[in-house]
């Protein structure tokens, strides 16, 4: 099985079959994207037409509410930051000519591209050192104004380390996030949404891994108005390995959304997505898209994609849409899950029998339901700080939860 | 001395046919320390007797109590009921992902006594009751009946049993789906439960078999949804010989 069968190529569909290619009549000139891999891309604003909501990138988006950010002028100065100095981690603002830019992805639509066009240096944060180390690099001034921003985090061959991008205060903000794990290194990045209250940001990852390396991605988005983080993976080099985890929990009127997307790229690469949000209040949106790619020199690719959601109360809405694509069938598994559903009664049951009030029980339950995620952080001070969090969203449940109807028997 | 009253008990749910009444005129008084075995066909209502005690909101109590030491019981909400004291050992754990046996037997205890145990004394008493019940130590850190077995669901109902100590305890089936190693490690901690704290025991089964281990001082045949003849313990030797048949030729119970 390691080489394709003639047979299975030439059954493959060629540009020359109908309906893959434009029509010679030149009327329908306007031909579908056939692979995820195929959209457009460009780090120019200009090849953008003007977001109308009706993209597929942005169908599920209240486009109207960040106008500023995908047709705007954005500030594309430098921020401030905050980090603890820590060995074999370097923090550096580049200019625009730096190598490094560009070389793992590109904007596929207009707010990534608007940001790309606008900013004036690259926040780089370089790992080096074969040993473990954990830092933290906090934005929390960002203001009110529209931000063009860029990052990158480029982990050098062997090396190790956990990276929080911890985000709080006010923003309006798009900007983009290359991630380069190089080989046999081994990356977390975990990228923390506690902004206040009416905060926009959209954010795009483009992430590549090399040979033997791995990547942790974990996205936690607890506050803000609007918040988008689309992370894509490529596992560019054999044995690359992937963890993609994400914790949402959105509260009334709050859009949190996530556009997954891993691109099997190599032999023998594995990857696991798990998302997991929680949504209460009225207008609590969430969207997870989870697209998959198997390449075609992808095989012995091992693959799985998971969403839960868990509805804790009237008027919200959560999408979920996995997508699987695969092009070579020499592969070790794939496959994807997702379920959204309001609380189950008999757990309810089960733990009011034992004397729990309502209240905690939901508490319990839903602590239970998100920890699977927090548990597999890897950083005990975030992993209890995020719990922490997590009880302060529950206790406002209390609060948002029309009153339970008394019990007539 | 603590006593459970049912008087006149009726209930009904709501199924997709319309409402349907399953008990139908129920009495029986159950005082502290006694045991009593409710036996029956299946469909005569023993498990919604169980549920209407726990309160579980799919049955509806239409009329009659039921009166905890003089409390009516059917005014209560769930949790209330088990902190009044009333447990039920259910024939279904459900699984509780991401709560593991050790948070949520911890969170019980509190809930039931109104404040936190001693850390050291109760650590010891739940691997107490867990070497009692033949449960390795790693049950305490696993998700509360996330992959558990029948026989380790229902061990794990008892475990809770013997550490929340209650009044009353109703058993439902806890016999079922039990090998007999199983049968007799489970019914010995009914027991010890018993010795330990003097509780009054519902025992609801479809079959006699756990009567062997656990010892009724009373015996009530339900059917139709109410109890048809009581007695002690040798009416469960009838039905080991009998069955339910002669109680079924009048009723409408298949």
């Amino acid at each position: 099985m390691s080489a394709a069968p003639t047979s299975t190529t030439a059954a493959l569909p060629t540009s020359e079959q109908h309906g893959i290619k434009a029509h010679s009549d030149g009327r329908f000139g306007f031909v579908p994207v056939q692979t995820r891999n195929d959209r457009f891309k460009s780090v120019d604003v200009a090849d953008f037409a003007p977001v109308t909501g009706r993209e597929a990138v942005w169908k599920l988006s209240p486009v109207a509410k960040f106008t500023d950010l995908t047709a705007g002028e954005l500030d594309g100065a430098p921020y401030d930051v905050a980090s603890t100095p820590t060995d074999g981690v370097a923090i550096d603002w580049v200019g625009r000519d730096d190598a490094r830019i560009g070389s793992v992805g590109a904007p596929e639509e207009r707010a990534a591209a608007n940001a790309w066009t606008s900013f004036e240096k690259a926040l780089v944060i370089t790992i080096t050192g074969e040993e473990d180390k954990e830092i933290t690099v906090t934005r929390a001034q960002l203001g009110t104004g529209p931000r063009g921003a860029h990052a990158i985090i480029e982990a050098r061959p062997f090396s190790r380390a956990t990276i929080i991008l911890e985000n709080t205060g006010d923003a309006r903000i798009t900007e983009n996030l290359e991630i380069i794990v190089g080989e046999s290194a081994h990356l977390t990045v975990v990228s923390l949404q506690e902004w206040n209250t009416g905060a926009v940001h959209l954010a795009n990852h483009f992430a590549s891994v090399g040979r033997d390396a791995y990547l942790k991605h974990v996205v936690v988005s607890l506050g803000g108005s609007i918040v988008r983080v689309n992370p894509s993976v490529r596992l560019a080099g054999p044995g690359s390995d992937t963890d993609l985890f994400g914790l949402y929990f959105a509260d009334a009127g709050q859009h949190l959304e996530q556009q997954v997307y891993v691109h099997h790229d190599a032999a023998n690469s594995r990857s696991r997505v798990t998302y997991k949000g929680a949504l209460q209040g009225t207008g609590a949106r969430t969207v997870w898209i989870g697209d998959v790619l198997i390449g075609r020199n992808a095989p012995g690719t091992d693959s799985y994609e998971q969403n839960r959601n868990l509805v804790l109360t009237e008027g919200t809405r959560a999408d979920s849409i996995p997508n699987l694509e695969i092009e070579t069938g020499d592969i070790k598994g794939a496959g994807h899950a997702s379920a959204t559903g309001r609380f189950d009664d008999e757990q309810l049951f089960y733990l009011q029998s034992r004397g729990i009030t309502e209240d905690e029980a939901r508490r319990l339950v839903v602590r239970g339901f998100l920890s699977e995620i927090v548990q597999h952080i890897g950083s005990k001070p975030l992993e209890d700080r995020l719990q922490a969090a997590i009880e302060a969203e529950l206790r406002s449940t209390d609060e948002v939860r029309a009153p339970a109807p008394t019990e007539e028997n | 001395m603590s006593v459970l009253e049912i008087k006149d008990l009726h209930v009904s749910v709501e199924t997709d046919q319309g409402t349907k009444q399953i008990l139908k005129g129920v009495n029986l008084t159950i005082n502290e320390g006694e045991i009593h075995a409710i036996m029956g066909p299946n469909g005569s209502g023993k498990s919604t007797l169980a549920y209407t005690i726990a309160g579980h909101p799919k049955y509806h109590a239409d009329s009659g109590s039921i009166l905890l030491d003089g409390e009516e019981v059917l005014t209560m909400t769930v949790d209330q009921r088990a902190r009044a004291g009333l447990f039920l050992a259910m024939q279904y754990p459900v699984e509780i992902p991401g709560v593991t046996v050790t948070n949520f037997l911890r969170t019980a205890k509190t809930a039931i006594d109104g404040e936190a145990p001693a850390i050291r004394s109760w650590i010891k008493d739940v691997r107490q009751s867990m070497t009692n019940l033949r449960m390795d130590k790693s049950f305490a850190e696993r998700n509360v009946n996330e992959g558990f077995s029948g026989g380790e669901k229902k061990r794990n109902e008892i475990l809770q049993l013997e550490l929340l100590k209650p009044k009353f305890a109703i058993l439902d089936e806890t016999d079922s789906g039990l090998d007999v190693d199983a049968l007799k490690i489970v019914s010995e901690g009914v027991n010890r439960a018993k010795a330990n704290t003097g509780l009054g025991i519902l025992l609801i089964t479809h079959y006699t078999r756990i009567l062997r281990y656990i010892e009724p001082d009373f015996v009530h045949v339900f059917v139709n949804g109410r109890i048809a003849e009581q007695g002690g313990p040798e009416l469960a030797d009838r039905l080991e010989d009998e069955g339910y048949d002669r109680f079924l030729v009048d009723s409408n119970v298949g």
